[in-house]
């Protein structure tokens, strides 16, 4: 793949090679775009469209574009999907979609418009004249990246430049946007030391406990005086991973450490 | 493989798109499905490029990339700055501007 890829961009590819290649991506890619309209995760759907995705580059290289096979790679799986990801853990990966409609009917009638778009479409372009392929030019293999950059740096280097414009004001434009301005000021270090004696918790946060069986941040930690606290689990863990009844856990922890003690130093004690 | 394939997976997938951006109520979700249909454009480009054995498709193609990252770029941290105000993702939320 990566030899026809480099020889020829693809299109020098076996017919029989090519035609079962695309069929094989075109399935792949509208069944993952199928399913990503569908999943409700945003996760699951970030990682179905990167499958699109790579099936698409596939398909440019197989058409003689090797260089906007590699650019989408780079680009819209590495760095575009990247963001998403990024922003999905910043603003919470429980946002899961709701399946309320607020407009009655409206996923019906979407669909249908869908549909009816596609038909359009279908029939519009089947009645376009379409012909086949010529043979292609060096341009579309080995000359590819120097074809393409001779046409960016001459009959369009005006939109090339407009381009870096547009990128940096974009930067700068989510620069403005994810910045957050303080409304409160910043507590002092006086400030902070008072509000914690005052909280009646001067120490430090508890570590998670460490038992026997278990050895992990759900766990309630073991104070000095036998009892556990809550306080060494954090908010973000979810409660299910608790259990029913946490205290039963640590107990049968403790009982299994006091076997082991036992039996370890029983027989050096009696 | 003729360019005619091509183009109606690609027709395929921007209408999947569509309908995507009209049925999911998440503001990620829906910016996925926008870059899906731009995904899907590129593809006719590329496809349109070699019928007509000349590269000006896909220096398009490229172009409709770059402005893509930039709208992604603009898009989500319009989506952070949302989502700190109302405190959702979901398109629904973002309803001061309604009557």
């Amino acid at each position: 793949m990566i030899h026809a890829l480099a020889a020829g961009g693809g299109t020098n590819l076996d017919a029989d090679y090519s035609v079962s290649l695309f069929w094989i991506l075109a399935v792949l890619s509208v069944g993952a775009a199928i399913t990503m309209i569908c999943v409700r995760q945003a996760v699951h759907c970030a990682l179905l469209l990167a499958v699109v995705m790579l099936c698409l580059a596939v398909m440019y290289a197989m058409n003689g574009a090797p260089f906007l096979a590699f650019v989408q790679i780079i680009v819209y799986t590495g760095a575009v999907l990247m963001l998403f990801l990024f922003v999905m853990m910043l603003i919470g990966v429980s946002s899961a979609d709701s399946l309320v409609e607020t407009i009655k009917g409206q996923r019906l009638f979407a669909g249908l418009a869908g549909v009816g778009l596609v038909v359009l479409l279908i029939v519009g372009i089947g009645h376009a004249a379409i012909g086949s392929a010529p043979k292609p030019s060096s341009s579309f293999g080995t000359d590819n990246l120097t074809g393409i950059a001779r046409l960016i740096f001459t009959t369009y280097v005006f939109p090339f430049e407009v381009t870096s414009a547009l990128l940096i004001t974009a930067a700068l434009g989510a620069m403005v946007l994810a910045h957050r301005e303080r409304t409160t000021p910043k507590p002092t270090q006086r400030e902070v030391s008072r509000r914690r004696v005052s909280s009646g918790h001067v120490m430090p946060e508890p570590p998670p406990g460490v038992y026997a069986l278990h050895d992990a941040v759900d766990m309630p930690a073991l104070l000095p005086d036998g009892s556990t606290t809550e306080r060494s689990v954090s908010k973000a863990v979810p409660p299910r991973n608790l259990g029913p009844d946490p205290q039963a856990r640590v107990a049968e922890d403790l009982g299994r450490e006091r076997e082991i003690e036992s039996a370890t130093f029983g027989g050096e004690q009696a | 493989m003729s360019p005619a394939h091509y183009i109606f997976l690609s027709v395929v997938l921007f209408a999947i798109g569509a309908i995507g951006v009209l049925i999911r109520r998440n503001a990620i979700v829906i910016f996925m499905c926008v870059e899906l249909m731009l995904n899907a454009c590129n593809l006719a480009f590329v496809a349109f490029s070699r019928m007509h054995g000349n590269l000006s498709g896909q220096v398009v193609a490229f172009f409709v990339m770059v402005v893509a990252a930039a709208e992604v770029v603009v898009g989500l941290a319009i989506l952070m700055a949302i989502y700190r105000a109302r405190k959702s993702a979901s398109v629904d939320d973002a309803n001061l501007l309604k009557y």
